[in-house]
């Protein structure tokens, strides 16, 4: 089982649903946020382009943080979800350093944060939070290994790309375009 | 919006939270315990949830949600699946909503004023006091210049009993901003063309639109539900999508014709692509023959409207015109030139409407599938109260029809006769859930009219700038805490739906219902609320539907079966209009001494160097009502002023720059961060809409950002209607250090 989060960027408005969501099912406290949207703008006005994405821990394969982290808070757990076990971590921030996404942050209480696929409501048969917000319905979820998923077949018939590739982490976040 | 340069604006506040926990014992013992609380949040189902359906509030779509109370507190709200609005997935405002119930800037407890007008300094008093104190007042406006005195300025379904109080105690002056400053325009338009409003929801039917133009409507920002989410499935499906604008907005991002237009100049592209389908005969002549009025007058007042010419008035070329014009042609009737929403913009707004009424004519798509569908409503009898008293004199916004084709109450209308005191006085507002003063243009003229009050009244969630003017503030329990009217709207799909307590208001805040039925007793008029309890109200009118309340209750929502929408499957073709046709030439206008095919006039020019404001919506703030909600504030704090990168350059200023705004009045804006963007024309600006609050009560947004209804010191008024258009204020930019 690989559990990856595939994106529609042609649906994507950029609504930020999906950070509300979060905020929302999380408990994430005023100030912090586990995803995030980016703009990006090519071309000069009037001929533009903009992709428009929702953001988050990728869940790579080869995960620095989990690399680096001293006391094996940071862990791959079943489906290749990159998680943190509050209780282990001592705040140290090296993965936060390690993270090409700076997808991490302390949290108030001390222990580093960041998406965890809503690993809790997947385990109930559940889509993670921001999937089932989305208005646009451009996020999908699912698992990448049974070739009949949705996620599967949305990345075998269109075309795609992760972010930072060449960073080797092989990030588990797919940009449809 | 949140983007790598805000997270890492989030780094720093993370670490000076860190700084804080460590550098105290007592934190190092919450850490334990908050963690412990979250780790079981996360790993499994927390162990007390119940579920309540409602509907959302925090806009007027109305969406049918269910709110989750977790262990006693407010934990989320979702879609409710059941609801044909938001089938199951609120917008990011809705998701944010339960941000409302726990603002810590919001009205605690009914205020009586102390000082001058404006100085939003109150006592606090108890509900009979301030109820005493209005019901007295009113009393007095009443004896001394008759009950048409009191005008009601109210927004939303909230205002429905209020609204029934103030027609049981006589007065006929009741208006919301949603006309003249917003649709009226639109509505005017289509009513003229086809009989019937678009209506809102919008009977707009994009999901299944081939063609889809957008004309300054900025979906995506604007976020009313149903239309953004079947904006997407278009998208999704590859609908061909035109996006007429200034600015690059979102919806322009996913478009295949995005036209910069020069602001102001829509209506001579509209005729110039109306001229191209008629030349070319590209339009729906069949649909034309059997439901046209005056095609033949119409046809030929476009002849002189030619791409060539439009050309230098919008800056769009012919080629791109006539190709655009082509595409609507090609996938009609399933082209849906949408009507917009927000419309006063220039002054020729209702015949730039039905511009856009008649291109839908041309290409067939009123009453058609993926065109204008016809809606329906569930059958609800109203409650049966006693008849309200006969109005001894007319309503005072629109004196000898002034503005003909005004068919709702012009608010501006009521200001300038509060201000004059003509056809008569009036004496007293009770303004409820709208913040006049960021709604209505000039606000100057809101204050004078203000002044010469004896009595102003606000009911509402947050200490807003209106209610910085109130004599008297009431605090409304937000829509988590509360009963309102049933929402039963004309839509694809009939239902009806409840709102419905998710839990007590925090302090002494009371449901407008109550406010509205306490009001009417020490008015003497208790004899119009026969019921004791607003379930006993809202059980009465679902169990006269032949419908089961306890049903409701439980499911939030119940829907009747569809009926046909579309003509094709049996919806009837019937225009409402004097010639039972769609006109093309109305006998209407012209009788009444307008144009009755709609001519082109340039815009208002602006002084040399300065720059049209445009403003519109981000997609999680709706009006200036959202802005201390901690959620939605967490997405987006503060507004930016859009400039043209090359004119940003040019004058040295770069994105988060600060800058102040002045208008051509010489009317100064707070300090506002600069967004140099190549996604705007280089002669306008852009704000998005309910920043830079001045009210000191909503401390969290107080002074962050430009306030747009600052600037908006000029409006051209519609000849047809009374609506105020605001696009006709041009400003510089001040540099700040
Ligand atoms: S569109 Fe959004 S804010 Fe408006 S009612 Fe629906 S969920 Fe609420």
């Amino acid at each position: 089982m690989r559990y990856v989060m595939v994106i529609d960027t042609k649906r994507c408005v950029g609504c930020m649903d999906c950070v509300v969501a979060c905020k929302t099912e999380n408990n994430v406290p005023e100030g912090y946020n586990r995803d995030w949207i980016t703009e990006e703008v090519r071309g000069k006005n009037p001929t533009l382009q903009m992709e428009i994405r929702s953001e988050r821990c990728n869940h790579c394969d080869r995960p620095p943080c989990v690399y680096c982290c001293p006391t094996g808070a940071s862990h791959i757990h079943e489906g290749g979800v990159v998680l943190v076990t509050h209780e282990k971590c001592i705040g140290c921030k090296a993965c936060i350093a390690a993270c090409p996404y700076d997808a991490r942050f302390v949290h108030p209480e001390g222990y580093i944060d960041k998406c965890t696929f809503c690993i809790h409501r997947v385990e109930q048969g559940l889509k993670p939070a921001c999937v089932s917000v989305c208005p646009t319905h451009c996020m999908h979820f699912g698992d990448l290994e049974d070739p009949q998923s949705e996620v599967a077949r949305l990345l075998s018939s269109r075309a795609h790309h992760s972010l930072l590739p060449q960073t080797g982490c092989q990030p588990h976040v797919f940009y449809l375009t | 919006m949140i983007n790598r340069s805000q997270a890492a604006m989030n780094t720093l506040s993370r670490r000076r939270f860190l700084k804080i926990s460590a550098s105290t014992l007592l934190a190092a013992g919450v850490v334990g315990r908050a963690t412990a609380a979250l780790a079981s949040a996360t790993t499994r189902e927390p162990k007390c949830v119940r579920e309540v359906p409602t509907f959302c509030d925090i806009c007027f779509w109305k969406c049918g949600a269910i709110a989750s109370v977790r262990d006693g507190k407010l934990w989320k709200i979702e879609g409710n699946p059941a609801d044909p609005l938001c089938r199951g997935r609120l917008c990011p405002r809705g998701t944010g909503g339960i941000g409302a119930h726990s603002d810590p800037d919001r009205l605690r407890t009914p205020l009586i004023r102390t000082n001058e007008r404006g100085e939003e300094k109150w006592q606090a008093v108890t509900w009979d006091e301030a109820l005493e104190y209005i019901a007295g007042k009113m009393q007095k406006i009443k004896a001394e210049h008759g009950p048409e005195s009191m005008a009601l300025f109210s927004h939303g379904i909230g205002g429905t009993f209020l609204k029934h109080t103030l027609k049981a105690y006589g007065t006929v002056n009741i208006a919301a901003p949603s006309f003249a400053q917003c649709r009226g325009p639109r509505d005017v338009g289509f009513r003229l063309t086809f009989g019937e409003d678009v209506g809102s929801p919008e009977r707009t039917d994009i999901e299944n639109a081939q063609c889809l133009v957008l004309i300054g409507s900025h979906l995506g920002e604007n976020m009313h539900n149903t239309q953004v989410q079947e904006f997407a499935t278009a998208v999704g499906r590859g609908a061909s999508v035109i996006v007429v604008d200034p600015r690059f907005s979102v919806a322009a991002s996913k478009a295949k014709f995005y036209l910069p237009i020069k602001p102001g100049t829509d209506l001579a592209l509209v005729l110039a692509w109306m001229n191209v389908i008629v030349t070319e005969k590209l339009y729906d002549a069949a649909y034309v023959e059997e439901h046209g009025f005056g095609f033949d007058q119409f046809a030929a007042s476009l002849t002189g409207y030619t791409p060539e010419w439009a050309y230098p008035e919008t800056g769009i070329d012919p080629d791109t015109i006539r190709a655009t014009a082509r595409e609507m042609a090609r996938y009609r009737p399933a082209t849906l030139v949408h009507p917009g929403r927000h419309v006063n913009w220039n002054g020729d707004d209702a015949q730039r409407s039905r511009a856009i009424a008649l291109l839908n004519a041309l290409l067939g798509s009123w009453g058609r599938k993926g065109g204008f569908y016809t809606p329906s409503s569930m059958d609800m009898p109203d409650y049966p109260y006693p008849p309200y008293p006969k109005p001894a004199k007319p309503k005072v916004d629109n004196p000898d029809h002034k503005y003909p084709f005004a068919h709702e109450a012009i608010t501006t209308g009521i200001r300038d006769a509060t201000i004059t005191g003509q056809p008569y006085p009036i004496k007293g507002w009770m303004v409820y859930a709208t913040n006049l003063l960021h709604a209505l243009p000039n606000e100057a003229e809101t204050i004078r009219a203000i002044q010469q009050l004896d009595l102003l009244v606000v009911v509402d969630v947050i200490p807003s700038e209106i209610a910085g003017w109130a004599d008297v503030v009431l605090p409304e329990s937000t829509y988590l805490e509360r009963h309102d009217e049933l929402n039963v709207e004309l839509f694809k799909d009939p239902f009806v739906a409840l709102r419905q307590p998710v839990l007590d208001s925090p302090d002494d805040q009371k449901p407008n219902w109550w406010i509205a039925k306490k009001l009417a007793e020490k008015l003497g008029l208790g004899a119009f609320y026969p019921w004791k309890t607003i379930e006993e109200y809202l059980e009465h009118r679902v169990t006269e539907a032949g419908l089961d309340f306890a049903e409701l209750k439980k499911k939030g929502i119940i829907r009747g079966p569809r009926q046909p929408i579309y003509f094709e499957e049996g919806a009837p073709a019937e225009f409402g209009t004097p010639s039972g046709k769609i006109e093309f030439y109305s006998p209407q206008l012209e009788k009444a001494g307008f144009d009755p095919v709609p001519r082109y006039t340039p815009p208002v020019a602006g002084p040399p160097g300065a720059f049209r404001l445009l403003f519109g919506r981000a997609p999680v703030h709706s009006f200036s009502r959202t802005h201390t909600n901690r959620l939605l504030s967490d997405m987006m704090d503060e507004n930016a002023v859009w400039v043209n990168a090359d004119i940003a350059r040019r004058a040295g200023l770069k994105s988060g720059d600060t800058v102040r705004l002045k208008n051509q009045d010489g009317v100064l804006s707070n300090r506002v961060k600069v967004k140099a963007t190549e996604r705007i024309r280089p002669d306008c600006v852009y704000l998005v809409h309910g920043f830079g609050h001045t009210a000191r009560g909503m401390r969290h947004a107080y002074g962050k950002g430009a306030s747009d209804a600052q600037m908006i010191t000029r409006y051209k008024t519609d000849p047809l209607m009374g609506g105020t258009a605001m696009n006709v204020n041009f400003v510089t930019l001040e540099a700040e250090t």
